[in-house]
């Protein structure tokens, strides 16, 4: 481990340049932001379109750097990369369809698109946390600037609701997260994640310390992920915040609270897996079971997508539960480049069919849209589609990947309870198919938001990565073998021979 | 591996599906997608030119890796088991865009040429699928467009239907995920890679425990799929309500999914599993032929009676098949494609004569023989196939899966062979009321005889009825190796159970013949 003698001064620029990127993009916009007028925010939008754009190339270029920075606080290697690369991706599509609606809800867009930077700036700390404390930084930088982002809507109570639950209970697990950290201090007398993890031998597996820690940790990233019992935040916040932070809550958010859930439980707390796996196993199978039973009822479409998120961090969940298998960690990052792209498209598709001043769209809004927007319709079918698991989509991909890692891990039934919530999920996601294609139009007041180029733009992204993913994984299958190798310490290939 | 016929099959619907699209949406459509569904049809029968039948194993062999890092391969075989439905399902598509055209769908024309060319895919594909990975990929590509057929075009109750359909083939189809993972995963325990391959997986032992919960795992997506006695409640309501062209692909081609996967997966990969559980699934099949014909005959809509018949002709099949012998199995699949051609064909006339009067109520009919004959007559010929009349295509099969029934289980003989009875009754009371006697209602005596689209439509599969009835030989010679070779899994799993209450007569037959080469 000779990098950790680095110290501050001279180590290499490159890996933090994304991070460094974005952070600059944000300060200039709230700079440049109070002279421009709200009408022309779309303008601002495209600063930080281009921000992203930039620190995605830096983030590609630290591919295979693989250092720790910082005395150890960032471990910029591939892990960090990848989720650095899913997350600016997530935040560009996220801004592409903000563009129009920020314009037309008449929102602060200097400050509308600062925020969702901030809140990227603290997903990629997240991803990049080589130690505890910058883990949970990089977690309070997210939730502020999300949180704020989820109260956007000043004059819908509807939106001050979200973030004020928001808001209270995700300062409630932040407590849990801060505590189990200086548990975990106090049993191991360190917070960097990799002396961590060297620290763990049998007896510490015992320290009551350490197990209270653990499990104070557990609830507080439970709460980020969304996790039942820790969910119930999730669907008021989801229904009540602007539709485009919706949409980042529920891939962005996700992506950063999985990026340090996984780091530091998988990667690092992996050899006391033994302590832990088992009450994933319970809150996979509850979360998986609540998400798509509450999903069932639902009418509203961004309501119906945050049960669905749930249901979707219980598969996940399934995976983690499989630690310490290798394959693991490889099916999550997998299964999190699906997940992004097709909610994020679906949230588009949503946000094309939402009427002002509505809070999201129904399924009524979806009546008869094969013939009013066939491409529209075909679009939100294949994200549908993906999300119910159906191949060649990468929500098939994903999933079975996951339920693969978790069968070598000999978790049977949980992988049977998780085909039959598959099974369940497919009524609601094909009553929304069924909407668009068997019923007549409704006689409604017609969407305020004709497709324009920015959610139009998103909308194909989201399917060609839909389809992609899912149609030809190998590539991406490797990148996140690689990424979750390298969180391990390990090689990529040594992650194979182990297979 | 070369070779690109089959792939040219399976794909050449998907490029014709893509094709239509940029067709108005209007009656013009039916002309190129018609064409584009000519083309499988054409290979299809070509390759049944140049299959060589004296082989058993797979022919037109291709396979180029997919996902590597799973042992995920694009592995395409056909042979004598697969032949026949491939050809039959090329036939039923092009006959059916033929016969919607022809006014039976006038909503949205060009939408249900594209679901009936990418439903060719799915179906096209999972029948040539060596990889088990390939397999469920087009097994759940073929449902979203039938699902799609049915929720739009359909009739009635359809959005309850396409419900009821897609949940049930899900909830079993996701069971089969896991037992398909579970499956790589032990081979990659036992052969030290991850693969899905099927040959590769035959070569994988599972303890009792394992086999038997993944041959359940199997068998209960097959079985909704069949559908077997009691999972076969989607199917009513799914036959019903779809249109015309969706019902003669659901029952020609889509049933015959379940009985195909259970020849196909799970015999072959758990043959012993398929001994111990024979006795329950002869049992499922009988009561499934009884239960679907008293039912049948109970039906006042003549639609709703031809779906329940499928039961019970499905019955027989199954009962073929868990007979485990080589009469039995060829005869089994005999009766899938007996059961394409003659139900499709009761679908397409079922659907003509609602076309004519917007009901499928039997009480409204009568005497129809007087008022459009050539349709009664055709109507008769039909009929007597699917009730196994000898010299037409249903006794063939009947005979034989009775033959090997009878040599397996006396008893299932026997109580099945009271189906054929019951499948007489309940046909030909219906074919009375429906065409014999006097005219009761007005309307009926002013409609139209059939059109020559609709006897071109009907006519190739009036044809092939008498064709396979009366020389049933050149279909028998290119299955009987690939049945043959499956059923020496089944022998060979017979030897090591050894007992011999679940004796097969496939197993006497090795017995026989290793006795012989000693």
């Amino acid at each position: 481990m000779s990098h950790l003698t680095l110290s501050a001064v001279n180590f290499a620029w490159l890996p933090i340049l994304p991070l460094a990127a974005v952070a600059a993009g944000a300060m200039a916009i709230m700079l440049i932001g109070p002279g421009v007028e709200d009408e022309d925010s779309a303008g601002l939008g495209i600063l930080a379109l281009i921000t992203l754009l930039a620190a995605l190339i830096f983030a590609i270029f630290t591919l295979g750097e693989n250092s720790l920075a910082f005395g150890g606080s960032l471990a910029t290697d591939d892990y960090a990369a990848f989720f650095e690369i899913v997350i600016l991706i997530a935040t560009a599509l996220t801004v592409a369809m903000s563009l129009d609606y920020v314009a037309d809800e008449g929102m602060a867009g200097a400050e509308f698109y600062a925020l969702i930077l901030f809140a990227a700036f603290g997903m990629m700390l997240m991803a990049a946390a080589g130690d505890l404390i910058i883990i949970f930084i990089g977690l309070e930088t997210m939730s502020l600037a999300v949180y704020a982002l989820a109260g956007f809507l000043r004059r819908d109570p509807r939106s001050n609701e979200a973030a004020l639950k928001y808001f209270i209970l995700g300062a409630f697990s932040t407590g849990f997260l801060l505590y189990g950290i200086a548990l975990i201090y106090g049993a191991t007398g360190t917070i960097g994640l990799a002396p961590i993890r060297a620290a763990l031998n049998d007896r510490a597996a015992e320290n009551p310390l350490l197990l209270l820690g653990l499990g104070m940790m557990l609830i507080g990233f439970g709460f980020k992920v969304a996790a039942v019992p820790f969910h119930m935040w999730t669907p008021d916040a989801y229904e009540g915040a602007p539709t485009p932070v919706t949409a980042f809550m529920a891939v962005g958010v996700k992506l950063a609270a999985f990026a340090g859930f996984m780091r530091v439980f998988m990667a690092n707390l992996g050899p006391v897996s033994a302590q832990w796996t088992m009450v994933l196993w319970a809150i996979a199978a509850l979360t998986m079971t609540v998400g798509n039973f509450a999903a069932l009822v639902q009418q509203n479409l961004k309501r119906m997508l945050a049960y669905s998120a749930i249901a979707h961090a219980g598969y996940l969940l399934v995976g983690m539960a499989a630690t310490p298998r290798a394959m693991a960690g490889g099916a999550m990052l997998y299964y999190l480049i699906g997940y992004a792209f097709t909610n994020l498209g679906a949230f588009a598709v949503v946000i094309v069919l939402e009427r002002k001043g509505a809070g999201g769209a129904t399924l009524n809004d979806f009546r008869g849209l094969s013939r009013s927007r066939p491409g529209l319709a075909l679009a939100m079918t294949l994200f549908m589609l993906s999300l119910m698991g159906v191949p060649p989509l990468a929500g098939f991909v994903g999933k079975f990947y996951v339920f693969s890692a978790a069968l070598s891990a000999h978790l049977v039934w949980l992988v049977i309870i998780a085909a039959l919530n598959s099974a369940v999920s497919v009524y609601y996601y094909a009553r929304v198919i069924v909407v668009m294609y068997a019923q007549e139009e409704a006689v409604t007041a017609p969407p305020r938001l004709a497709p324009r180029p920015g959610l139009v733009a998103s909308v194909i992204v989201a399917v060609a990565g839909t389809i992609l993913v899912g149609l030809y994984p190998q590539p991406w299958l490797d990148a996140a073998n690689s990424a979750y190798a390298s969180a391990l310490g390990r090689s990529a290939t040594r992650i194979a021979a182990l297979r | 591996m070369g070779g690109f016929w089959l792939t040219a099959l399976i794909f050449v619907p998907t490029l014709g599906a893509l094709g239509v699209l940029l067709q108005g949406d209007d009656d013009s459509v039916w002309l190129p997608a018609f064409i584009y569904s000519l083309i499988p049809l054409a290979i299809s029968l070509y390759l049944f030119a140049i299959f060589d039948p004296s082989q058993a194993g797979y022919q037109f062999v291709e396979r180029y890796a997919w996902i590597p890092e799973f042992g995920i391969s694009y592995h395409l075989g056909m042979d004598g088991i697969s032949l026949f439905l491939v050809i039959l399902t090329a036939l039923l598509i092009s006959l059916s865009i033929l016969y919607s055209g022809g006014g039976d769908i006038e909503m949205r024309p060009r939408e249900f040429c594209f679901m009936m060319l990418t439903l060719e895919t799915g179906l096209l594909g999972a029948l040539l699928a060596v990889d088990l990975f390939l397999f469920y990929v087009f097994w759940e590509v073929m449902l979203v467009p039938m699902y799609l057929l049915i929720g739009i075009w359909g009739h009635g109750r359809k959005i309850y239907a396409t419900f009821k359909f897609v949940l049930f083939t899900m909830l079993g189809s996701l069971l089969m995920l896991v037992a398909i993972l579970y499956l790589a995963g032990a081979a990659r325990a036992q052969l030290g890679h991850l693969t899905f391959d099927l040959p590769d997986l035959y070569r994988v032992s599972f303890s009792p425990a394992e086999s038997r919960w993944l041959f359940a795992g199997f068998a209960l997506a097959f079985a909704i799929k069949v559908p077997m006695w009691p999972v076969h409640t989607w199917l009513p309501d799914a036959h019903t309500e779809a249109p015309t062209g969706g019902s003669v692909i659901l029952a020609g081609i889509m049933l015959k999914m379940g009985t195909y996967g259970f020849v196909r997966f799970a015999i072959p990969l758990f043959p012993t599993v398929a001994i111990e559980a024979a006795p329950l699934f002869l049992a499922l099949a009988v009561i499934g032929i009884v239960y679907g014909a008293l039912v049948a005959m109970a039906q006042p809509n003549l639609k709703r009676l031809v779906a329940y018949s499928s039961v019970s002709h499905l019955g027989f099949v199954m009962l073929g098949i868990f007979a485990l012998d080589s009469q039995g199995m060829q005869g089994a699949i005999y009766q899938m494609l007996n059961h394409g051609v003659s139900t499709g064909a009761l679908f397409l006339l079922v659907g003509m004569i609602y076309v004519r009067r917007h009901t499928f109520d039997i009480s409204e009919f009568g005497g129809l023989w007087k008022s459009i004959p050539i349709y009664a007559a055709v109507f008769m010929i039909v009929m007597l196939s699917s009730i196994g009349l000898p010299g037409l295509n249903g006794f063939v099969g009947e005979f034989l899966i009775l033959l090997g029934a009878f040599l397996h289980s006396e008893r299932a003989a026997w109580i099945a062979a009271t189906g054929v009875v019951l499948g007489a009754l309940y046909m030909m009371w219906a074919y009375e009321r429906v065409m014999w006697g006097p005219i009761t209602k007005s309307i009926n005596a002013t409609l139209k005889d059939m059109t020559a689209r609709e006897i071109a439509v009907i006519a190739p599969l009036v044809a092939l009825m008498l064709f396979m009835g009366l020389y049933p030989r050149p279909l028998l010679d290119r299955m009987e190796p690939s049945v043959n070779l499956l059923l020496n899994r089944v022998a060979a799993a017979q030897v090591r159970l050894d007992r011999p209450q679940y004796r097969t007569v496939a197993a006497l037959d090795l017995q026989a013949r290793s006795g012989r080469t000693q």
